[in-house]
């Protein structure tokens, strides 16, 4: 009687520790890096560049970001209007400070202007946000690429 | 032990995460003070050192044209001369100056001048870049009353 060899049938298994380790430690990257905040976004605008750009080191205070593009269309969250138009959707941000204890003097605004907007417009920007009592700006810029 | 259904959720998150990663540059702000103003244009609180000022000229596309200091200074186009002419008139540091020292610089620009050379005038003025340090000249900087659009 032949004595038949018994063969594994089980499928042969590379060994995946190495490459699951990399895809974890690349995936540990991405997650770090993302960032889904679409306040500061707005595909319309292109930001001067300056070479003094740094970020602030730390959160400001009831930001309210306001962004103007080329041809002086405002953007301020899903709303879009007009510099003129403006003051109904600051009034909303008023609102909000007020439901928090605070003025509008303690909002920081966050002008986002395209690097070929009027600088005129901007300045009509401020005067209305001042208008509203708002008194503390800051001008968004973009780090110069060959820094 | 079984890893093809962990993998391939894996690779998908991979996928997912490499086609929403955006190399975003760096931004920054500048902060400009703009106290109220009474009805005849004069802030409520007059300092009482007079600004430097800065005019800011454009020409008919919005390009600039001359850059006046103090109404008698012209430096043409040149944004380097402006920022020597500073440097003459603050020590600087890194430390800089604080809010309430040092020189005020007030911007007076004409409508239509591109807000990039606003930007420029500012970063002139505010301070330049020494290797990986920021030489702070300017803390100080406000707007004049806007012109009139052309």
């Amino acid at each position: 009687m032949s004595r038949r060899k018994k063969i594994d049938t089980k499928p042969a298994e590379g060994d995946m520790t190495a490459m699951i380790d990399m895809v974890f430690q690349l995936i540990a990257f991405f997650m770090v890096l993302i960032n889904f905040s679409q306040d500061d976004q707005n595909a319309k605008i292109t930001l001067p560049q300056s070479e003094l750009a740094k970020p602030s080191e730390g959160p400001s205070e009831f930001p309210i970001v306001i962004h103007l593009d080329r041809d002086a269309r405002v953007y301020m969250g899903a709303n879009e209007g007009t510099v003129d138009s403006i003051r109904p959707l600051l009034g909303t941000e008023v609102a909000v400070l007020r439901s928090n204890k605070k003025e509008a003097k303690d909002g920081n605004i966050i002008i986002r202007a395209h690097r070929e907007a009027a600088g005129g417009k901007v300045q009509d920007l401020i005067a209305k946000c001042q208008e509203m009592g708002f008194e503390k700006f800051a001008l968004r810029v973009k780090e110069e690429e060959n820094n | 032990m079984q890893l093809t259904s962990m993998i391939d959720v894996v690779f998908l998150l991979l996928i997912f995460f490499v086609m929403t990663f955006k190399i975003a540059a760096q931004e920054g702000d500048f902060s400009v003070k703009m106290p109220l103003q009474d009805a005849g244009g004069q802030p409520l609180e007059p300092d009482v050192d007079l600004p430097i000022k800065i005019r800011l000229k454009a020409d008919v596309n919005g390009n600039l044209a001359d850059i006046v200091v103090n109404d008698n200074q012209s430096f043409g186009q040149d944004f380097a001369k402006l920022r020597s002419f500073i440097l003459q008139m603050t020590p600087g540091g890194v430390e800089g100056p604080t809010e309430d020292q040092g020189p005020e610089v007030e911007l007076d620009l004409d409508y239509q001048l591109r807000y990039e050379y606003v930007i420029a005038a500012i970063t002139s003025v505010t301070g330049y870049r020494q290797g990986d340090e920021i030489i702070r000249l300017v803390d100080r900087i406000k707007f004049a009353p806007p012109r009139k659009a052309p």
